[in-house]
């Protein structure tokens, strides 16, 4: 909308959305924003609608109230596929990579778009590679063989393969390991110097705090508190009462 | 305010039935016996709503059960003399009972989509039986006999006329009309309602489904037969075209049209397809199914509660 | 081999009583039947599987197809031109039906798709009537003679049809299994969400894979044509005998279906030297029946959302 008046326009507007599931009003008017290169943490007890103001981005829920834009235009109404086609990229809960297909085959969903050249999706596909060596091991094989933590990584790098500006992350590292949980840690950081926002929705809360740079907290399908996460690092009390933790 | 929908149901029932016992005479010949047919497909497509509308099942099968109960009537009015109208109908009640259970049996086991094209494979499964089997059948030209007089052993007989034989059907349309209304108002048929809603919730809750499936395929069967041994004595002939799997589509069609769960719906569905078919058929003569088949079509995207569909609930308070 | 009462000993001297030629073309009959059959199904399965929807006027598509191929080819002279015409042509229709019936359907109950293809292929078949007429019509297979297999004479024709319905098929394979489209229609078939979050233009895939499925239909209708008649019913048959296949092979399984399809044609094919073509029909109810009471339900689970 604005060219080049104001640098620091959110590039993820969500307003006051309301959404329905059947006869239950799950969000209650949720507002954030996510700007260029931002990392946004999401937190909040199970079942308070995080999963549900992702979906509502991506356009795979529509809000029956409230609006919600990206780089100023309103998307509130279109179709899943053309929001992805805009530069949102989306990781869903229990990643849900395509099982039958391979990594390649997985990769290529995101990868195989018009206006790419060839050695455009050649040199993408290099640099997922270069990220995540172990797809490249396992480029061949189906989906449904990798790991739990192999499988995170596809669906991260199927994403990267849509050169998104923003990714929405919904609980990256439940039921990973350790280990694993650090290297989501290393790629949100890889993410975040690529200038690519990140919205990351999540229950490990210190990971939050560390990779992010502002906080939500959503509560009951509202937004309750909302902070840097420097300020909520030093003073926990509030992360303590939404939380329960 | 239960009361007062309560009288004003019971009062609408007294009307329609009042103007359906008076129809005879009044109507011209010719409209007597579509009426009368109206209602016979309406019995169909109420026995077929038992599945649709209340189990939340699609069931393909119903012209084997309507089928079976024709050729059963037929079996009695041919093989006993002097024909007797209940030993037709015991005989068509348990030929389609018969079905009814052997199709249940198999078909139940399936889910949905599965179970739907099932009941269509048994239908056309004894399509070919009574086709081919033309010693005993009567094959493709069907087998004509005559029509039983109303009696009452020990008391009279009396042979029907158009009139007194819409009564009949009056009444037993009516009566069925008055026993399904009460079963699915019964326990079970509220059991039949969950599944409908929810199957694996209810399974959860400990019912055990497919018994309940079973009995709800045989009820309809039973009520489907009822119907074609009506049509059997209403028309003296029975024919394999109407084992054949279309009809039960038609009467799936009758339902839509009419409106599922409402139990009289179908019966209005019927009419309403009926009545399209007869106007349209003077303009579009045998290929009526071409905008007819368009109007369900588009009832089924547009309109998909049907024409009482609104009056659902009210219906079956 | 003794020849005892035993069964076994009744089998082989029943197997001895028919003529191995005998045997023989119906073994090819059935093989060729089998791949039209399998083509139909084929185009069926692909529609289910990626769209829960189970499309009673597929049979409707196979009859249509036929019919254009009567017309193309009173036209042009040319079995080929009528063959790749009548795809295309039931093609477009496939995508146009979808679009009007079934895409408006698309959040709704899947039974209801049922009810929608159900009226359709009314519809379509009272279309036909009024159209074509009840006469049968005739469509010239592209080239007569015969070749000597043993003892007998078996028309090229057939066996020309049987390999082009598995060309088709085997491109419909390579098809899905390569090429950007093909894997645009897994990952839908697979996960239709997670498609339209990874870009995959869905709507545009569903009518596609519609419009393929018909035309599938399409083509074998033309395929078939020069072995029986032409007329408005003959889909009938073919739905019905689809769906079996379907349901033993399992809805969505294309390997599954192709198999079901040579099996069961094979089973017609050998009960039609006993009983005539419309009770021999009876033989695959049988089976089906059988595969009900005794396959485990796995079979039977619908496919996952």
């Amino acid at each position: 909308m604005s060219t080049g008046t104001a640098p620091t326009a959110p590039l993820l507007e969500v307003e006051a959305i309301h959404t329905y599931y059947g006869k239950s009003h799950i969000l209650h008017g949720v507002s954030l924003e996510v700007g260029r290169g931002e990392v946004v943490g999401l937190l909040g007890r199970n079942g308070v609608g995080k999963s549900t103001t992702l979906k509502a981005v991506t356009g795979l829920v529509h809000p029956s109230r409230g609006e919600v834009r990206f780089e100023g235009r309103l998307i509130t109404r279109l179709p899943a596929h053309r929001v992805a086609r805009l530069g949102i990229g989306y990781v869903p809960e229990d990643r849900r990579i395509f099982r039958l297909l391979t990594v390649v085959e997985n990769l290529r969903t995101g990868l195989d778009r018009h206006g790419v050249t060839a050695a455009a999706k050649k040199e993408l596909l290099e640099k997922v590679y270069a990220y995540f060596p172990v797809l490249a091991e396992r480029r061949n094989q189906a989906g449904g063989t990798l790991s739990g933590g192999e499988q995170q990584m596809l669906a991260i790098a199927r994403v990267m393969m849509l050169e998104p500006k923003i990714i929405l992350l919904d609980e990256p590292t439940e039921g990973l390991m350790p280990r694993m949980v650090s290297q989501i840690r290393e790629i949100i950081d890889a993410l975040h110097r690529e200038r690519v926002a990140v919205l990351l929705v999540e229950q490990n809360v210190p990971l939050t705090l560390a990779a992010s740079q502002r906080i939500y907290i959503l509560e009951k399908g509202v937004v309750r508190h909302h902070a840097p996460a420097a300020e909520l690092q030093a003073n926990d009390a509030v992360i303590h009462q939404y939380m329960g933790v | 305010m239960r009361e007062h929908r309560g009288t004003v149901y019971w009062t609408g029932f007294a009307v329609i039935l009042a103007l359906l016992i008076a129809a005879p005479l009044v109507l011209p010949e010719f409209w007597r016996r579509f009426l009368t047919e109206i209602l016979i497909w309406g019995l169909l497509a109420m026995s077929s709503d038992i599945l649709i509308g209340y189990t939340g099942m699609i069931s393909f099968g119903h012209s084997a059960f309507f089928g079976l109960g024709m050729y059963g009537a037929a079996a009695a009015l041919i093989s006993i003399q002097p024909p007797n109208l209940w030993l037709a109908m015991l005989y068509g009640l348990l030929g389609a009972a018969a079905v009814a259970g052997f199709v249940a049996y198999f078909s139940t086991r399936l889910r949905d989509i599965y179970f739907a094209i099932t009941t269509l494979i048994f239908s056309q499964i004894f399509y070919v039986m009574i086709f081919t089997w033309t010693e005993v059948t009567g094959g493709e030209n069907g087998v004509t006999f005559g029509r039983p007089p109303l009696s009452i052993p020990g008391l009279f007989s009396q042979p029907f006329t158009t009139a007194t034989l819409h009564w009949f059907v009056v009444a037993v349309v009516t009566s069925s009309y008055l026993v399904l209304r009460r079963i699915t108002q019964s326990p079970f048929g509220m059991v039949l309602q969950s599944i409908r809603e929810n199957e694996s919730r209810t399974r959860a809750i400990g019912y055990p489904i497919e018994r309940y499936k079973i009995v709800a395929v045989m009820l309809s069967g039973l009520f489907a037969g009822l119907a074609g041994v009506l049509y059997a004595v209403q028309n003296q002939f029975a024919a394999p075209d109407f084992v054949f799997f279309l009809v039960s589509g038609e009467a799936v069609i009758y339902n839509v049209m009419g409106g599922i769960g409402t139990l009289v719906g179908p019966i209005f569905g019927a009419a309403f397809f009926l009545l399209l078919r007869e106007g349209l058929s003077r303009f579009f003569t045998e290929y009526y199914l071409i905008p007819v088949g368009i109007i369900f079509v588009a009832m089924v995207i547009f309109m998909p509660q049907g024409l009482l569909g609104f009056m659902r609930r009210w219906l079956n308070e | 081999m003794r020849s005892s009462t035993s069964i076994w000993g009744c089998s082989i001297q029943f197997l001895r009583a028919i003529p191995l030629d005998q045997l023989l073309i119906q073994t090819i009959n059935g093989i060729v039947t089998g791949m039209i059959l399998a083509l139909v199904a084929s185009g069926l399965t692909l529609i289910f599987g990626i769209m829960d929807v189970v499309n009673f006027a597929h049979g409707e598509l196979f009859m249509l197809g036929a019919y254009v191929g009567v017309i193309v080819l009173a036209a042009t002279g040319d079995f080929w031109i009528a063959l790749i015409a009548a795809s295309l042509i039931i093609a477009l229709l496939g995508a146009a039906i979808y679009l009007m019936t079934l895409r408006p359907l698309l959040g709704r109950d899947p039974l209801t798709t049922i009810l929608a293809t159900f009226g359709v292929s009314l519809v379509l078949q009272n279309y036909a009537l009024w159209q074509f007429g009840p006469v049968a019509r005739k469509i010239q297979e592209p080239f007569t003679g015969h070749f000597t297999l043993f003892y007998l004479d078996y028309p090229w024709y057939r066996l020309v049809i049987a390999l082009l319905s598995a060309a088709i098929i085997g491109a419909l394979w390579l098809f899905l299994k390569f090429g950007t489209y093909g894997i645009w229609i897994r990952a839908t078939t697979q996960d239709r969400v997670m498609a339209q979050a990874m870009g995959i233009p869905v709507p545009w895939v569903l009518t596609v894979v519609f419009a393929i499925g018909a035309g599938m239909a399409g083509a074998s209708g033309v395929l078939f044509g020069p072995l029986v008649g032409v007329n408005h019913a003959m889909g009938l048959d073919w739905i019905l005998k689809a769906f079996i296949v379907v349901v033993v092979g399992g809805m969505g399984n294309l390997v599954g279906s192709i198999a079901a399809s040579i099996f069961f044609s094979l089973l017609e094919a050998y009960a039609s030297l006993w009983v005539s073509p419309a009770q021999a029909i009876i033989v695959s109810f049988v089976v089906l029946i059988l595969t009900l009471l005794f396959r485990p339900t796995g079979l039977f689970v619908p496919t996952p959302k």
